[in-house]
């Protein structure tokens, strides 16, 4: 190494010199610093970012900038702006700072408390069922559709990914006609097999329609945790499944045991990703249910709770206080979600692979 | 012998498994787009029949055609869709390759601060945004989605790449260090090839929201010349009245394009990995 | 400080730029609406005959989805960019909107005399001195029914709540129709075809209303409950499944002949006349006992105001002043029967089904919806809580009694009427 024609650019990684490499990000998830030998100087750390006169860093800032700047400018600071209305409301005519006032309310005023913990229960049960249903269906398919030499593999993708392309209109129009009691298609179909007698009205249950409405939201996503999967499978190494095959470890037993562990990563972001998803849905459930999340507000989640109380509907007006504050709180939400997610278990993931 | 037949009988069921969730992705899909061929009475009496010469309709095309320019927003909306699914994949790589690759001080407060973007809708920050896009005129451009769109979808984008770009072999980025390469060619020459596949993937995921997205259309470009084609068929949704057939043809007409943009990216996703790039 | 950042920023990552748009010398005025039902309308008529004479301004009629309407046209007001002529919910919604100066004053506007004070009251403060919406249509509930269906099966037009059920009842008997067309999916039908539609017979029209808002009576008294108890009777005369009925379901079901009542708002005649191949006839809400005082919900809907920041603000008001003569009055009520015209000077209407309904204000007593003056302004919100509550009641998952009370509870944890 000690060869190389840059010396500077000191951005290796092989197995033994790593440590000599720490300047590596992939050195460092190995061996992290914070856990690891020794901690860098502080004279270290500024020339790292610091001395951007030295022109090979410069391109740290080129690559970063463009989104940087567009993600802050349209995305961030508006989102700031509405977050710091959390701490504002309307007292006595005036817009005052009011501090964790709002989150009082929200937690403390009967109404307000019942509406939103019922909306995070709803949540929480969408949530599970997309991880219950739609995850274990969405490996399932990979699965199938990495067998080796399948026909029709590419129409097969295709056509099981459609459903996640439509719009959320098409989406509920076409679910609400088919669930309809009156034009019913599902109870015609189920009269076919002589199921009939099993038909409900489900979206107009307040015991059934969650349910159903995280169904047919599971039928609009599979195809993503499909193609995350998907693509994770195919990006196994040959050697690896060549070695297990000779080794005679084949069909179901090569899935679970070599195939799975190596698609954890990518099962760890499906989830992650389903859980950020889940937590911020609002659309399927406001186009099949209405804002108000009907019937008695038992298909009502944290998204929908929030555009009605950020935006208003028919005669309730918008409240920007109580909705920010609402807001903040699904951020909080998903904030821990996703930290738990970075910072323990994909630590944990990275830690079984190597 | 035995063993071919075991796995004849494996694929078999794996095709009966397949097709079996192919019908229930594809019905809905079918029906939708049999019932936009139909009389508006054929489609409440029968909704499963196929459009029959008594039922055959075209009455909801002809609305759609005569009502707006449909071909005006068609373009609108692949414009927005393309042009912010580049940016998004740009930008993205490279901030993802920024953060995957270097190590400097803030590189994980980078990393988190891009991922904030994930967890809030940006729906909510709906009002700052409409409140900017005036002070600079924005407002009834497609720019002015355009750059909604790239904010939005740059969060996912910057974290699916970054896992996806610690995956790539960093042997190959040091030959090309030896060979000379400077940082931006070894991110765009040996780099992006590699990712393609999540490149691929990121696409297709930023592209749906875009595509069907109510929302920033009414709010930042509602104008007739900046209409996109979801925005134009919510017009027949009414208050009272919904012309069933008009919605049913202006979204059938609306999934060709999202499916014709999908099989590109799709191609795309699977030249990348049949290539063997990725090991 | 953040807004002055965020501008900048952007200024610096429009990365395609815009050029400023050139000004036309026409002046455009652009109309919000929620009614993008009428787009063809006033493509067609009203913006043609007011173009003819007013050369110079240009105007586009520019509808959401009514469901998004409030929520984008808050939004737009808020940041500048909302057009120049704003059409009005009713009540609190666009008093509201007036009370943070997005709408301007219209008391003064030339035509505005064209309207009386009831017909203003849902664009009028409170105190009743400042009117900002140019009223334009209000629309009526009472019951549509299959005529076809009814000589059939030999049924008259009810006109008791006995009456009612006992056509109801036949009508099940015969079993070739569904009695009545009502879904609960929806919420919204079952409180305002629902509740909204029969209750003003039991509440006294605005005496209950009014006594409502006086804090003199609750929703806990027999006047408000008996409306629901009535309501949870109907459950058996729907459609199979109407728990997940929608709304369009109960328009279908109804004009494709399956079912013999449709409870109603006027709005629905243009719509049933294109698409019904029966003949129809409307009848009021049936009263209590016979001879009783008979009440309607004739409620205003659609008003148009200024955009106060709108920079056509004179042309504007030449708009609006036309909006409010009767010629506009005229091609309005005729070209959508069932938005029935709030100007003074009678509109001559040709749809028999308009001319019925309107008929009613001669002999009943007319109302506005209970809900929808003051006592939706607060946290929760009555209105949207009546939809739910109407709802349970008929879905049987909640008794009349249960319903009222925590209705009442809701308005008491934030309405103090005023002594």
């Amino acid at each position: 190494m000690a060869g190389i024609s840059k010396p500077r650019r000191r951005h290796g990684r092989g197995a033994d010199e790593c440590a000599h490499f720490e300047r590596h990000r992939g050195c460092a998830t190995r061996k992290p610093v914070r856990t690891g030998q020794r901690p860098m100087n502080k004279r270290e750390i500024m020339m790292d970012v610091g001395e951007l006169k030295r022109p090979r860093r410069w391109h740290i800032l080129v690559f970063l900038t463009p989104a940087l700047l567009i993600y802050t400018a349209v995305m961030i600071l508006p989102l700031i702006e509405t977050l710091r209305q959390s701490f504002f409301n309307t007292v006595d005519g005036e817009y005052t700072f009011v501090g964790l006032g709002n989150f009082n309310v929200l937690f403390g005023d009967p109404r307000w408390a019942a509406d939103f913990w019922n909306a995070l229960r709803n949540n929480v049960i969408f949530f599970l069922i997309h991880m219950a249903v739609q995850n274990p269906i969405g490996i399932a398919l990979a699965a199938m559709l990495s067998v080796p030499k399948l026909r029709f593999s590419a129409f097969y993708r295709t056509a099981i990914f459609l459903p996640t392309l439509l719009s959320f209109v098409i989406v509920g129009f076409i679910w609400k006609l088919i669930l309809s009691p009156i034009w019913g298609v599902a109870p015609y179909l189920m009269d076919l097999v002589g199921l009939k007698w099993l038909f409900a009205p489900w979206l107009g249950r307040p015991d059934s329609a969650l349910i159903a409405v995280s169904l047919i939201s599971v039928w609009q996503y599979i195809g993503i945790p499909m193609m995350l999967i998907y693509a994770a499978l195919l990006n196994i190494p040959d050697e690896v499944i060549e070695a297990a095959e000779l080794d005679g470890v084949t069909g179901w037993s090569q899935f679970w045991k070599i195939k799975l562990p190596l698609i954890l990563p990518a099962i760890g972001i499906v989830s992650i990703l389903t859980f950020v998803g889940n937590f911020n849905a609002f659309d399927l459930i406001y186009t099949v249910q209405g804002a108000l999340a009907g019937p008695n507000g038992s298909t009502d989640i944290l998204g929908t709770l929030l555009y009605r109380t950020f935006f208003g509907f028919q005669l309730q007006l918008g409240d920007r206080s109580m909705g920010a504050t609402i807001a903040t709180v699904m951020f909080l939400i998903i904030l821990a979600g996703v930290s738990l997610y970075l910072f323990v278990i994909q630590r944990r993931m990275r830690r079984y692979q190597f | 012998m035995s063993k071919a037949r075991s796995s004849l009988a494996r694929t078999g069921a794996v095709h009966v498994a397949l097709i079996a969730y192919t019908l229930v992705a594809l019905f809905p899909v079918f029906l939708t787009i049999a019932n936009s061929f139909k009389s508006r009475n054929a489609i409440f009496r029968e909704p499963l029949a196929v459009p029959t010469p008594e039922t055959f309709s075209l009455i909801g095309y002809e609305t759609v055609l005569k009502q707006g320019d449909f071909i005006g927003y068609f373009q609108n909306s692949v414009v927005v869709t393309v042009v912010s699914i580049a940016l998004v994949l740009l930008f993205g790589a490279m901030a993802a390759f920024a953060l995957s690759e270097y190590r400097f001080r803030g590189n994980t407060l980078m990393g988190l601060y891009l991922a904030l973007g994930i967890m809030i809708p940006i729906r909510l920050g709906t009002v700052a945004i409409l409140q900017g896009m005036v002070a600079t005129n924005l407002v009834n451009t497609l720019t002015a989605l355009i750059l909604v769109y790239t904010a939005q979808g740059l969060p996912l984008a910057v974290f699916i790449l970054s896992e996806f770009m610690r995956t790539v072999s960093d042997d190959l980025k040091n030959a090309g260090r030896i060979d000379g390469l400077s940082e931006y060619a070894i991110f765009f020459q040996l780099v992006l090839p590699l990712i393609r596949p999540a490149m691929a993937t990121v696409a297709v995921f930023t592209m749906i929201p875009i595509w069907n997205d109510l929302w920033f259309p009414l709010i930042l470009a509602p104008a007739e010349s900046t209409k996109t084609i979801t925005l134009g068929s919510q017009i027949f949704i009414g208050q009272f009245v919904t012309n069933w057939n008009a919605v049913l043809s202006a979204l059938s007409l609306a999934i060709f394009p999202v499916l014709v943009l999908y099989v590109i990216f799709s191609r795309q996703l699977i030249r990348g990995i049949t290539a063997g790039a990725v090991k | 400080m953040t807004r002055t950042t965020m501008k900048g920023l952007l200024l610096a990552s429009s990365i395609l730029g815009s050029a400023g748009l050139a000004q036309a010398e026409d002046t455009t005025l652009t109309i919000e609406s929620w009614r993008n039902d009428d787009l063809a309308i006033w493509q067609e008529k009203l913006i043609p005959a007011f173009e003819a004479k007013n050369p110079g301004i240009k105007v586009v009629f520019s509808p959401s989805a009514p469901t998004e309407y409030n929520a984008a046209l808050n939004a737009k007001l808020d940041a500048g960019s909302a057009g120049d002529l704003i059409t009005c919910r009713p009540f609190d919604a666009s008093l509201e909107l007036y009370n943070k100066k997005h709408l301007a004053d219209l008391t003064g506007l030339a035509g505005m005399e064209n309207f009386s004070d009831v017909a203003k009251s849902a664009w009028t403060t409170d105190d009743g001195k400042t009117t900002f919406c140019v009223p334009m249509a209000s629309v009526i509930h009472g019951f549509i029914y299959n005529k076809d269906a009814f000589d059939q099966l030999g049924l008259t037009v009810p006109t008791t709540e006995a009456e009612f059920f006992a056509v109801l009842d036949k009508i099940k008997e015969d079993g070739n129709y569904i009695p009545m067309a009502m879904g609960t999916k929806d919420l919204w039908e079952a409180a305002t075809m629902g509740y909204q539609n029969i209750g003003p017979n039991y509440w006294k029209g605005e005496e209950g209303r009014l006594a409502l808002i006086k804090g003199e009576q609750k929703l806990t008294d027999e006047p408000w409950v008996e409306p629901y108890r009535v309501l949870a009777k109907w459950k058996d005369y729907l459609g199979d499944g109407f728990e997940a009925q929608t709304y369009p379901d109960s328009q279908n079901l109804f004009t494709l002949g399956r079912a013999a009542i449709y409870p109603a708002g006027s709005w629905e005649i243009s719509g049933f006349n294109a698409q019904a191949d029966f003949k129809m006839g409307a009848f009021p809400p049936p009263v209590k006992n016979a001879g009783d005082t008979c009440y309607i919900s004739d409620h205003n809907d659609i008003g148009i105001g200024l955009n106060a920041k709108s920079p056509n603000a004179d042309a504007a008001k030449t708009f609006l002043t036309w909006v409010a003569s009767p010629e506009f009055a005229d091609i309005y009520a005729n070209a959508l029967p069932g938005f029935f015209s709030l100007n003074s000077t009678a509109v001559k209407m040709s749809d028999p089904l308009a001319q019925e309904f309107v008929s009613w204000r001669e002999k009943c007593k007319s109302t506005i919806r209970s809900t929808y003056q003051i006592l939706s302004r607060g946290t929760p919100n009555l209105e949207n809580e009546t939809w739910v509550a109407s709802a349970n009641v008929i879905n049987g998952t909640e008794t009349p009694e249960e319903a009222a009370k925590k209705l009442q509870e809701g308005l008491e944890s934030w309405y103090k009427p005023a002594k």
